[in-house]
């Protein structure tokens, strides 16, 4: 089950996101999540869990946006949602030159921050 | 105050930085790796056995390096070849990642080797989101498997630059519809070459290792439609990181 590794990858992102910007917590991390990115989003929600413990993402939501895949033909420009399993040949033309806009993401696109520091200067928040 | 930041960060983009390191380090020695995925019991292992006994016999300089959770099976088996074999094993992990793989490599792939071929872990799922640095990534699916193998893992076949077919020996016994079975790879991956093998009779024994070698050559191989998208977020190859950027807000 990879979702752990990937889980592992996302919270040492974040985790190294937070202390950069000197904040204390993690309310939410927002993800992309290409249909076709092998990934089972149910899988990583169950690791991500287990992978924040003790570190300054513990506790917080991840919300994993599913990307419908798109595919493109070069020949005859007709676009197409590809569905899963993926169909990639060009639905129109058959032509054999394709392009996938979309499908394949896996990636962070934001983190909200919990606990803020209070900016009074010194003063644990 | 702001709350929230913008960090647009493919989630492998670490595996992907050590792939991209590792492929450049063993193109500047002149070693193509291979990247070889099945599922457990296809066959990977007796091709490998067919393929690195021809390398051999050509004068190609080949190691293997082959995955499993547990046992030395594997390697015992490819050494009789006589090249270099590595055997990982992985305490659990059901994929290779490209730092594992490097760090694998580091004091032990001789510095004459040509070609590097990397048995994956038996699995069609994790080991299709690892680029590993290879050059090269092949697909094999045994004929006893289903006709419908790439169409349930489709971002493994979906990848492949080369598609082996295993134990077409056993063809006719397993009612192999080989028809549905390239119709299923196609829809996934338009353009890949499929190529029928036998590790038993030798049918198309050799392919891997002419591919192999064109690729050494400096021959492209096959570009999947799957992995063109890939630069968009998941970070192979062209994939640049945008800065984090953190949002006014208020």
């Amino acid at each position: 089950m990879h979702e752990m590794s990937i889980a592992v990858a996302v919270v040492e992102q974040v985790e190294a996101a937070a202390r950069e910007h000197g904040m204390p917590g993690v309310a939410r991390v927002r993800l992309h999540v290409g249909e076709l990115a092998g990934v089972v989003p149910q899988a990583l929600d169950f690791c991500f869990e287990l992978a924040c413990a003790g570190t300054l993402v513990e506790g917080a939501v991840l919300e994993a946006e599913s990307v419908a895949a798109r595919a493109r033909c070069r020949a005859c420009a007709v676009e197409w949602a590809v569905g899963m399993p993926p169909d990639l040949g060009c639905p129109s033309c058959g032509g054999g030159s394709v392009e996938l806009l979309s499908g394949r993401e896996l990636q962070i696109l934001d983190v909200e921050w919990a606990g803020l520091p209070d900016v009074r200067a010194g003063q644990e928040g | 105050m702001c709350r929230t930041v913008d960090l647009r960060q493919a989630v492998l983009a670490r595996n992907d930085g050590s792939a991209r390191e590792l492929r450049a380090a063993l193109a500047a020695r002149g070693t193509v790796a291979v990247n070889l995925l099945s599922s457990p019991g296809s066959g990977k292992t007796a091709l490998l056995e067919a393929e690195l006994g021809l390398a051999r016999r050509r004068g190609v300089p080949v190691a293997a390096l082959t995955a499993d959770l547990a046992t030395e099976n594997d390697a015992l088996r490819l050494a009789r070849s006589g090249a270099p074999v590595k055997q990982v094993l992985t305490d659990g992990l059901c994929h290779l990642e490209a730092v594992m793989l490097a760090g694998h490599l580091t004091g032990w792939l001789p510095d004459d080797t040509r070609l590097l071929f990397v048995e994956n872990v038996g699995n069609l799922v994790c080991p299709a989101s690892y680029d590993l640095g290879e050059s090269l990534r092949v697909v094999l699916a045994s004929v006893t498997e289903g006709e419908d193998k790439p169409l349930k893992y489709p971002t493994a076949f979906g990848l492949a630059n080369l598609v082996l077919v295993t134990k077409a020996d056993l063809a006719a016994a397993a009612e192999f519809d080989e028809a549905a079975f390239l119709a299923n790879v196609a829809r996934v991956n338009p353009g890949v070459e499929v190529v029928l093998t036998s590790a038993r009779t030798g049918q198309g024994a050799g392919v891997l290792l002419e591919r192999a070698l064109a690729v050494l050559d400096g021959a492209e191989p096959h570009r999947p439609v799957m992995a063109a998208a890939q630069d968009h977020g998941h970070g192979h190859g062209l994939h640049h990181h945008e800065p984090v950027v953190v949002r006014d807000g208020s």
